[in-house]
């Protein structure tokens, strides 16, 4: 990089070379342009504008009017904005299921036996399913008159609840429903990771008189640490992106019950035309990322930093 | 060896038990999903008379799924998706490996700045963009159009196809690139005759894994458009269970045809799709 910066810094007096001198930073500078720029249009200066745009009252079409923190003190004093930041709080705590259970999942297919590759896939399908096809899936499978879980609980003579339209149980339905692909998610994860055991540390382990929980415990789990922090990033980046389902499911009804920050800014952009307002709760929501994300990268940029050395 | 024990060297009433456990919990796991397949089938006259999960009066496969593309709009939806989905993937394919090739071969400073530009920019909350991206195509007159969508899309996952063509590129051996500079090739030969044909396979998980991300969104498809002539199978769908409340078998039918491509594509690519997802998962 030395010789280039040298290379750039001096003149060149033949134009037929121009090209031929400075392409060693050139090259990179042009291949990396128009991505970067793009990213920057489309992602950087958007964030930036909406939390700007937070300190503002818009309808969308008006004129902007300064308002300071106006729309943050309204927001912490909104029920619905306690709700739906209560749900995410849900979202969150309950989405840690995911990885449990795709370890267990993982764990049950993790063996040679025939048939097993297909097996695996059909566990994964739910994954490459979209939100939507989720949602609508789940929908049907909840109706409480026609639905399979109303034939479940005919079955044992009982009434099935209507998940959907009960407010203190919709927010735990449509999690369920997005556990569905989550789980799916961490269990191809784990899977990965099994594959990667050290058969010789395993080995060790079991000379060792090591088994059942504190063989896992000790000797397996270390080993799926990578596995693990991956599956446990995109459980909560995942809890607290949540919209699709949501909006498919119940548009945050009944009555804001089942709304989360998203959604809720969704609605306020869309349908009450508070520009300003909705700005605020998508700022908050990405605070609350910011954390796990700021956690995330410190991380991957020490493992960078070691991977350097 | 298969931890946590392998069945073959388990009890013989284990072994013999074992796939019978996995079917079992396998059937349990795909139950919303064959309720939806059984309803697709069943005749508007089975739901009529409310006979929703005992043996069906007809098999109305081919009629449900007919009606599906003739009596409502969703074989325009499937096009749209393909125009929105087949360009994107095309596009941040070669971004990436554009973008992943310096990030991985240069030194300079603002390289980790900009690889941690792109992470945090990948797990950002969409909504942090969503109004200002929505004006942003409204001035430059392309909301409402597939272009949107495109541009959006590509921008969006070239951040975390980066990452990944970055990670890949990195972990090519040192020796082909030296070998490269000795001989006193460009960055551009560099890039075209060594890179490109090492990195198919990286191309291949990633354009398996966008092309499921961007037919599978949902959120940019309410929020850059509008008209049927553009949105996707998403909000297609969405839209056609608030026409076809009662005819289940129809939204049904139409929920199985959203699936089928991603799930087309899973099992096609299967080995590259799980690749894909679990780099980083294995070592890191």
């Amino acid at each position: 990089m030395t010789d280039v910066l040298r290379a750039s810094a001096t003149p060149n007096s033949r134009p037929g070379s121009l090209w031929r001198r400075h392409r060693e930073w050139l090259t990179p500078v042009l291949l990396l342009a128009p991505g970067l720029i793009l990213f920057l249009l489309i992602i950087v200066i958007p964030t930036l504008q909406s939390f700007r745009l937070s300190l503002y009252e818009w309808d969308g079409i008006g004129p902007k009017t300064w308002v300071g923190l106006g729309n943050y003190t309204e927001l912490f004093a909104d029920p619905q904005f306690l709700t739906s930041l209560k749900n995410n709080v849900i979202w969150l705590v309950l989405f840690l299921i995911a990885p449990v259970g795709g370890l267990v999942l993982a764990l049950l297919v993790n063996q040679k036996i025939k048939g097993i590759r297909l097996a695996k896939s059909l566990f994964f399908m739910p994954l490459v399913l979209a939100p939507v096809t989720v949602g609508v899936v789940y929908s049907w499978f909840y109706d409480p008159t026609f639905g399979m879980m109303a034939l479940i609980f005919n079955v044992f003579g009982a009434t099935a609840p209507a998940i959907l339209s009960d407010p203190d149980l919709v927010t735990f339905g449509i999690v369920a429903a997005a556990l569905w692909p989550q789980v799916a998610f961490c269990m191809v994860l784990f899977l990965a990771g099994l594959n990667n055991l050290d058969e010789d540390v395993l080995g060790a382990g079991r000379v060792d008189g090591a088994k059942g929980f504190p063989m896992f415990w000790h000797v397996v789990l270390p080993q799926l640490r990578a596995a693990s922090f991956i599956a446990l990033t995109v459980t909560v980046i995942g809890a607290l992106r949540s919209f699709d389902l949501i909006a498919i499911m119940t548009q945050g009804g009944p009555y804001g019950s089942s709304s989360v920050l998203a959604y809720q800014m969704y609605e306020q952009a869309i349908f009450s035309y508070r520009m300003g307002y909705a700005a605020a709760i998508a700022t908050v929501l990405f605070g609350v990322m910011a954390v796990f994300i700021v956690f995330y990268l410190s991380r991957v940029m020490r493992a960078e930093a070691r991977r350097e050395r | 060896m298969s931890y946590p024990f392998p069945v073959q060297q388990a009890r013989p009433a284990v072994r013999a038990l074992y796939p019978v456990a996995i079917v079992v919990v396998l059937a349990l796991w795909l139950l919303p999903l064959v309720a939806i397949t059984i309803t697709s089938i069943r005749s508007a006259e089975d739901l009529m008379v409310g006979n929703y999960w005992g043996w069906p009066k007809s098999f109305d496969l081919l009629e449900n799924y007919q009606a599906v593309f003739t009596q409502t709009a969703m074989a325009r939806f499937f096009f749209n998706s393909l125009v929105i989905t087949l360009p994107t993937v095309f596009f941040v394919l070669i971004l990436s490996t554009m973008m992943g090739f310096v990030l991985a071969r240069y030194r300079f400073r603002g390289n980790m700045l900009l690889f941690a530009l792109l992470i945090g920019g990948n797990f950002i909350p969409h909504q942090i963009l969503m109004i200002p991206v929505r004006d942003f195509m409204l001035t430059i007159g392309l909301y409402d159009t597939p272009y949107a969508l495109i541009l959006f899309h590509t921008v969006f996952q070239t951040g975390f196809a980066t990452l990944f063509m970055r990670n890949f590129i990195a972990d090519l051996p040192p020796e082909l690139f030296e070998a490269a500079k000795v001989e006193g090739s460009s960055p551009w030969q560099v890039l075209w005759h060594i890179v490109t044909p090492l990195v198919r396979p990286a191309l291949a998980a990633l354009g398996v894994l966008i092309f499921t991300f961007v037919w599978n969104d949902y959120f940019w498809a309410l929020v850059l458009t509008q008209a049927d002539t553009v949105r996707p199978v998403t909000a297609g769908l969405a839209t056609l269970r608030g026409q076809y409340v009662t005819a289940w078998n129809i939204i049904a039918a139409a929920t199985v045809l959203v699936a089928i491509p991603p799930v087309l594509m899973f099992f096609l690519m299967q080995r590259h799709f799980v690749a894909g997802l679990t780099m980083g998962a294995v070592k890191g």
